[in-house]
């Protein structure tokens, strides 16, 4: 394993020398995405918040694909992900994804509903 | 079929000795686990969403609710909560350094950098009890109408948050409270409320530079402020004052966002904690040379997994309840 790693990311775009470097390159990457989420966080420019995109704010799109860039390079890196066998890294990756869209998109579909029912239904429940 | 020790096992896949995805079993043990745990916090994550999607239009927003910074005054949205996440991500790099040392069997270097792993997730569990303790004891204060919806108060000339006691009147109190040592019966009730719901109303019809903030968020996508008149009006329905926030009463808003609060960060503090214990333990381990004699660091390894997997929950997390 000790020489096993594989030592490029963004597709080989750029490449390590050692183990140790990756390391401390993909945590700088970390930190920028990060510290790009909090600016964004709060001066929130107007452009984002007043896009909206599938019925969200293009902003917390935004949010979304920043944090999923980043759970990969944690899985990764970190994790030693890109160094498995595929058939692991897929059975990993693709069950907890497959499961976790489905539900939010059950549960999310379904208290839109009930937030429609709140609204417009003839029961009272801010009085 | 027979008992005795066969020979030349690497000829049957049935054989044993295998690591089947070239894993060890450890380490796919912990990736069973660890998927298992990704699917327990999807769970809560999306029925965070699902009560938020419910109640769109008043759920709190994050950013007016964690404000504070420990041993700075004043109104810093997200700063403490991304330092937090800096130094997990910072302890989640000492860690992978450390399994990286274990895979050149260098042994001080791996003691070095899980201590500073261990130091990381001590402070960062610190920095979380003191989130909880703050957002208990409350910021401004608020009240509650019959209805469970909070109604939060603003200075009309500066557009400032206005906290209860800035403009309540004070009365002198009729209501003490009561404690097991008073009275015959050995009852006690909760803490009372620094303000009563009277002094509240008083102070509130006296100052004309307060009005009320309902939960409604407008189309600016901001809480909307009710015009004096409305604020008035809006008063006679309150029932109680509220401040800080528990299970049952939140004076930021809806009580689920409390709950799934408590709920979600407890159940990630819980995971830290654990994380923290586990590594103490490797830790002691990799000193007194376990792995050294056993001649491979591989449980650094999966323990890091665990702590990577930490880190990856609270990036979720702080997107989810910080930043959307």
């Amino acid at each position: 394993m000790a020489d096993g790693h594989k030592l490029e990311i963004f597709r080989g775009l750029v490449k390590f020398k050692s183990n140790t470097q990756k390391i401390w390159g993909v945590l700088a990457f970390l930190t920028l995405i990060t510290a790009v989420e909090v600016v964004l966080g709060i001066i929130k420019p107007a452009s984002l918040t007043d896009t909206y995109v599938l019925g969200m704010k293009l902003i917390n799109w935004v949010f979304i694909i920043l944090t999923l860039v980043k759970a990969y390079y944690i899985a990764w890196d970190f994790m030693h992900l890109r160094d498995e066998k595929s058939s692991l890294r897929r059975a990993i990756v693709w069950t907890p994804i497959f499961l976790v869209i489905y539900l939010t998109f059950i549960l999310l579909v379904e208290a839109d509903y009930i937030y429609n029912v709140y609204k417009d239904g003839f029961v009272s429940w801010n009085f | 079929m027979n008992s005795t020790v066969t020979t030349g096992t690497e000829t049957s896949v049935w054989g044993g000795g295998n690591q089947p995805l070239g894993a060890s079993y450890g380490k796919l043990m912990m990736w069973f686990f660890l998927v298992s745990d990704a699917l327990t916090f999807s769970g809560f994550l999306a029925a965070y969403g699902f009560s938020r999607f419910k109640f769109i239009e008043t759920w709190p927003i994050a950013d007016e609710v964690f404000t504070h910074v420990p041993f700075f005054h004043g109104n810093y949205p997200m700063i403490y909560v991304a330092l937090m996440t800096f130094v997990l991500i910072m302890s989640s790099v000492t860690m992978v350094l450390a399994v990286d040392a274990g895979h050149k069997m260098k042994q001080n270097a791996v003691i070095w950098y899980m201590f500073a792993t261990v130091i990381g997730g001590i402070i960062f569990v610190g920095s979380q009890a003191w989130e909880w303790g703050t957002f208990i004891k409350g910021d401004h204060g608020a009240l509650e109408t019959k209805g469970g919806r909070i109604l939060q108060f603003v200075k009309a000339d500066t557009g400032e948050r206005a906290s209860l006691a800035d403009f309540a009147a004070s009365i002198p109190d009729d209501r003490i409270i009561h404690e097991r040592k008073n009275g015959l019966w050995f009852f006690q009730e909760p803490t009372l409320t620094s303000v009563s719901l009277a002094e509240v109303v008083e102070g509130f019809k006296a100052d004309s530079n307060i009005l009320i903030r309902t939960e409604q968020i407008n189309e600016e996508g901001e809480k909307t402020l009710l015009d004096r008149k409305a604020s008035l009006a809006k008063l006679a329905e309150a029932t109680q004052v509220v401040e800080g926030a528990n299970l049952i009463h939140n004076e930021y808003g809806s009580r689920l966002f409390a709950d799934f609060f408590f709920f979600i960060t407890g159940f990630h503090g819980f995971h830290v904690f654990s994380g923290v214990v586990i590594n103490i333990i490797i830790f002691f381990n990799v000193v007194i040379g376990t792995y050294e004699r056993r001649g491979h660091y591989e449980m650094v390894e999966k323990v890091g997994l665990y702590w990577h997997f930490v880190d990856l929950v609270w990036v979720f997390v702080f997107t989810f309840f910080y930043l959307v």
